[in-house]
């Protein structure tokens, strides 16, 4: 069976993203990028499952500029046999809806049994494409996947929900979203960032796939939140329970 | 007017808080109809007629929404969104697994986790983690929507008297089956209606710490628990007391944050509490520069006297 990874490059998890004064967006220029975390956990996963021997080949897919190769390329290193970048002019932000329509144009010519991607991505916090591949190939879906296993021709997907956790089997081709605890993703060897130079990386546009990614949202602004300031330091317990009294909280 | 249609989550028997939030969005953009979706669920479709400012109530009983399957329900939800012209969901992990699918199948890009209803079609959300706002503008001719719950007052449960009409859709997909569930039961609040919240971070080294450090606060004040990432993924606690910007969204009137240092993930879900306590025994740890009141002090010292002294 063959897995396609989906993976987004996105502002690296420990930057604080800053707003542009003109309210046109967040500013990304000379800020460190790297693949999205929840899709390192899904590139693990695929790993995983080729390691127990239920994958055989895993294809990486990513949707964005040029230097989403990089993203790519992190992926290879990690384990995925090969790489396909549908690529975007720089800037261009593809949303969700569009990248389901090419990942399902993707899956329409690689038909893997399984796809697999994060929840979300850490810079818009849509949390859709895996639920809208799903929708547009007819699939079920197991979001917020905590543990995968494969049985025969299904899956078995233990989900993270508000409530603790959830398990729902699927029939196989399915697409599996990740969350955080699903697994821990290993970091590249410096061999396999030499190896994965070499693997095949194939360079597509959404026309291929005869997707139009004209955005359907506007973004009119984006500006900061309200910001909170530093409220006061108390000396001890007991000045923190006075004021928590004179709260009407105790 | 437009005509909205909520999804309602409910466990067959009454209607959960989140849905009430979601309704004073889409009263914002129409009139309000709910869908209650569930298999013997007559009375959560009883409950749901009694909220205000509903007009209607399509009530879809049958097996196949038993667990709220989203490849049962999507299709339901789409051939109802023939007649109406928004979808609003809560951004709960029950409205975040649904409503997308239901935006493809409607080709429709949806409008995830909104803040406010700027006008008909514009609405602001947060992205990055809530380190910025947009304020977006859809295109779409229908609206796919979810709602953050802790940006909209709820709606009044009680005082509506809404029609209640049964409907049905397409049969099961047939592709996924519910296995089975492991809910926590507790005896506290629960966390995204609670109004006090104690929060425990990687500080509290170990599962028996933590709930012998922040569970006699939390019953003291009556007060939920929740956790930083950290304190999850170590395994002091189950994923569903996770707070940030991945896990549950609060908005208490007293968050007290105990060991947890602030990174931004963890401010992007508790950041719009009314009051911020912090205790860190680090004074330069960020969780400071958001809080109102802190103390800098050695938890293990300082949790039990608080607990002691209230």
């Amino acid at each position: 069976m063959k897995a396609l990874v989906c993976v987004k490059r996105v502002i690296d998890y420990n930057v604080k993203p800053r707003v542009k004064s003109d309210g046109t967006g967040v500013d990304l220029a000379n800020v460190k990028m790297s693949m999205n975390p929840f899709d390192e956990i899904a590139v693990e996963e695929a790993i995983r499952l080729k390691e127990k021997g239920v994958v055989t080949e895993i294809v990486a897919l990513s949707v964005g500029p040029a230097k989403a190769q990089e993203t790519l390329r992190t992926a290879l290193a990690m384990g995925a046999d090969r790489a396909i970048l549908v690529q975007v002019e720089d800037g261009v932000e593809v949303e969700p809806l569009a990248v389901a329509k090419i990942v399902k144009g993707v899956a329409g010519e690689e038909a893997p049994g399984l796809i697999i991607t994060g929840k979300q991505a850490i810079d818009d916090d849509s949390n859709q494409v895996g639920q809208m591949v799903a929708a547009l190939m007819d699939r079920p879906q197991g979001t917020f996947a905590n543990e995968v296993t494969v049985e025969g021709d299904s899956v078995v997907v233990k989900r993270e929900i508000d409530g603790g956790l959830e398990t729902v089997k699927l029939a196989l081709p399915a697409v599996v979203t990740t969350d955080l605890r699903l697994n821990e993703p290993r970091y590249a060897s410096l061999p396999n960032i030499m190896k994965a130079k070499s693997k095949p990386l194939a360079t597509k546009a959404p026309a291929d796939y005869g997707v139009d990614i004209a955005p359907r949202l506007k973004t009119l602004k984006v500006s900061e939140p309200p910001v909170r300031s530093a409220g006061i330091k108390v000396a001890d317990v007991d000045a923190l329970v006075a004021k928590l009294k004179e709260m009407g909280v105790a | 007017m437009a005509k909205t249609l909520v999804w309602v989550e409910h466990d067959n028997a009454s209607v959960k808080d989140a849905t009430l939030a979601v309704v004073t969005a889409a009263a914002q953009l129409g009139e309000v109809h709910l869908l209650v979706a569930g298999h013997n669920c007559a009375a959560a479709g009883a409950a749901a007629a009694q909220i205000a400012g509903v007009a209607k109530v399509h009530v879809a009983d049958d097996a196949a929404y038993a667990n709220g399957l989203a490849e049962n329900v999507a299709p339901l939800i789409a051939q109802l969104m023939a007649d109406h012209d928004a979808f609003l969901a809560p951004a709960t992990t029950t409205g975040k697994n649904v409503a997308p699918r239901v935006a493809a199948l409607l080709d429709v890009m949806q409008v995830s986790d909104i803040l406010s209803v700027e006008g008909p079609k514009t609405f602001t959300r947060p992205i990055y983690a809530g380190n910025a706002i947009a304020t977006v503008e859809s295109s779409d001719a229908k609206l796919v929507i979810t709602v953050r719950g802790t940006a909209f007052a709820k709606a009044a449960a009680t005082g509506g008297s809404a029609a209640v009409e049964a409907v049905s859709g397409p049969a099961a997909a047939g592709t996924s089956s519910y296995v089975g569930s492991e809910i926590a039961k507790s005896e506290r609040p629960e966390l995204t209606s609670a109004k006090i919240i104690v929060s425990g971070g990687r500080a509290l080294k170990d599962a028996d710490t933590f709930q012998a450090t922040i569970f006699p606060l939390a019953d003291k004040l009556g007060a939920g628990v929740g956790a930083s990432r950290a304190a999850v993924d170590a395994g002091y606690v189950p994923n569903d007391y996770q707070v940030g910007q991945t896990g549950k969204i609060v908005a208490p009137e007293v968050y007290v944050a105990v060991g947890i240092s602030g990174a931004i993930q963890h401010l992007a879900g508790m950041k719009d509490s009314k009051t911020i306590i912090a205790i860190n025994k680090d004074e330069d740890a960020p969780i400071f520069q958001v809080s109102d009141i802190g103390l800098v002090a050695d938890l293990f010292n300082a949790v039990p006297e608080l607990t002691g002294k209230l």
